[in-house]
């Protein structure tokens, strides 16, 4: 069971409470009638799926309904940060905390 | 190799049993191959047993990191059935099925295939109508499958909870009786001893580190006992494909995540056929050994942990209590995970890919084991002739780009 802590509510939670929505910023293509077959199969279905950081959205389902990002070990489980949608990690692979 | 008999168990107990050979070599890596497969689980050690046996390519290796067969082949429930809706994944699963068959003779090693029936519960009206499309789309594709009342699901397992004033009722099931289980160590351990007399070397502990390509055509792998030259490499490595992937800078539409399973203590036979719901996420059969075999639905989100939350055992467990009324006083033994990958329509991936001599088999997702010997035998194919075997073309990678897929979500039995 993970605990998460929700940016919004200032808590730490327990996982039940929370859904998981995949990959985080990924950006909706601002025309997609001009993208090809392959772009917008790349968009729609492609993840980067890492073993190692991940930055992915969650919703505060049974609390405050919000989504928010974090930032979590997909090996290890270890969530290192969580923030609010629109903020940037300040944890990623490139300058990672250890 | 000596050939497993009734005879030479007999004159080996003669010996205590202390005197039967190596059940495979642990060769040194030659330095090159034609074929490399990654991936020493039962998929991979199919398509090494496949490639020998039918297409008579034998110097072949299976690199292995671990140990063979120890990672969601160990972890699987061990369920075999073909009852999927759309004709190409249909076909893909029964011709595997064919083929479970008559695997023990052909491998002179004991699966312990035992068709002993799988059951698909519904619990409302729409599950009904969705088992009733299934079943009769099973059945123009030449799949035995039948729709049970309540009635004959008590029949058939008499300990199940009929009553109507549950959460989710039992109102009927799909049922294939040629679907079953096998002995799931066995599955692997019998296509390596193949592979193996065939002459294709089995290397354990042998990570691979990185594909190397060399203008647009695979040249070999480096691992951790060094670089091994190969004409084609296949990558059958399940919830880690997507990382393999990346080493060749191709990207996979998967998602990688925990499956946990669980068994219970060793009981008296009790449950004698595959009992599966998917609306609850929960399903059940019983080892020859005596205990539960119960599977969870997936963890929802991406991991590699092998081990998942306690909450989805949780709900499993509730639901099988429900079911089950008497289960509910019995120990769990053992709980574990695997890592699925699973894909955006719930098919494979039977592949080549935009670098030449480069495949891969992938996107099993939840429900690998039943297709093994299918996947190995369809794939060996593919990469001998570097075209798609006719049963794998649908579930080329470009089924992405193209709009082609096979959704099978939710629409199939699967149960997650």
């Amino acid at each position: 069971m993970l605990h998460i802590y929700c940016p919004y509510c200032e808590e730490l939670r327990e996982e039940e409470e929370f859904s998981y929505s995949g990959e985080a910023h990924i950006a909706r293509p601002t025309d997609p009638e001009a993208l090809t077959d392959a772009e917008w199969g790349d968009y729609v279905f492609f993840r980067k799926n890492p073993r190692g950081l991940h930055h992915e959205m969650w919703n505060h389902a049974a609390g405050c309904r919000r989504y928010f990002n974090a930032t979590r070990d997909t090996q290890s489980y270890e969530i290192h940060e969580t923030y609010k949608m629109g903020e940037k990690p300040s944890v990623t692979s490139q300058g990672a905390a250890q | 190799m000596k050939k497993y008999s009734g005879f030479s168990l007999f004159k080996h107990s003669l010996s205590h049993h202390e005197n039967w050979q190596k059940t495979w070599r642990s060769p040194r890596p030659k330095q090159s191959y034609d074929v490399i497969i990654v991936g020493g689980g039962g998929h991979g050690l199919a398509t090494a047993y496949y490639l020998a046996k039918e297409h008579g390519i034998t110097n072949v290796a299976v690199l292995e990191k671990g140990y063979l067969g120890g990672g969601n082949t160990a972890r699987n429930t061990t369920i075999v059935r073909s009852n999927y809706l759309w004709d190409e994944a249909s076909k893909l699963y029964d011709h595997a099925l064919d083929l479970w068959y008559g695997l023990s003779q052909d491998l002179n090693y004991n699966v312990m295939f035992s068709s002993r029936g799988v059951m698909n519960l519904g619990h409302n009206l729409q599950d009904m109508r969705d088992i009733e499309r299934r079943v009769n789309a099973n059945r123009l594709n030449g799949i035995d499958a039948a729709v049970l009342t309540t009635k004959e699901v008590k029949d058939i397992v008499p300990i199940i909870n009929d009553s109507q004033d549950i959460r989710y009722p039992i109102l009927g099931a799909s049922w294939q009786k040629t679907g079953g289980v096998a002995r799931h160590d066995a599955v692997a351990w019998g296509f390596a001893r193949g592979a193996d007399q065939l002459g294709v070397d089995l290397i354990q502990q042998c990570e691979v580190t990185d594909i190397v390509v060399e203008q647009g055509a695979v040249t070999g792998v480096q691992t951790n006992q060094g670089f091994i030259g190969a004409k084609k490499v296949a990558c059958v490595t399940a919830g880690n494909s997507g990382v393999m992937a990346a080493m060749a800078g191709i990207r996979l539409p998967l998602e990688s995540h925990p499956l946990q399973a669980l068994v219970s203590e060793p009981i008296k036979p009790i449950i004698d056929t595959v009992v599966m719901s998917n609306a609850v996420h929960a399903y059940v059969s019983q080892s020859d050994k005596g205990d539960l075999v119960i599977g969870a639905g997936i963890d929802s989100y991406n991991g590699y942990g092998q081990r998942g939350s306690l909450h989805v055992v949780e709900h499993t467990l509730s639901a099988i209590c429900e079911l089950f009324p008497m289960f509910s006083r019995v120990r769990m033994n053992r709980a574990w995970g695997g890592i699925v990958d699973t894909c955006p329509d719930a098919c494979p991936i039977i592949s080549k890919t935009h670098v030449d001599g480069l495949y891969f088999n992938c996107g099993w997702g939840t429900g690998g084991f039943k297709a093994t010997p299918g996947s190995g035998h369809v794939f060996a194919h593919t990469v001998a002739h570097d075209d798609p075997h006719p049963l794998a073309k649908p579930f080329n990678i470009d089924r992405f780009n193209t709009g082609h897929l096979i959704d099978e979500h939710g629409a199939a039995g699967v149960a997650h």
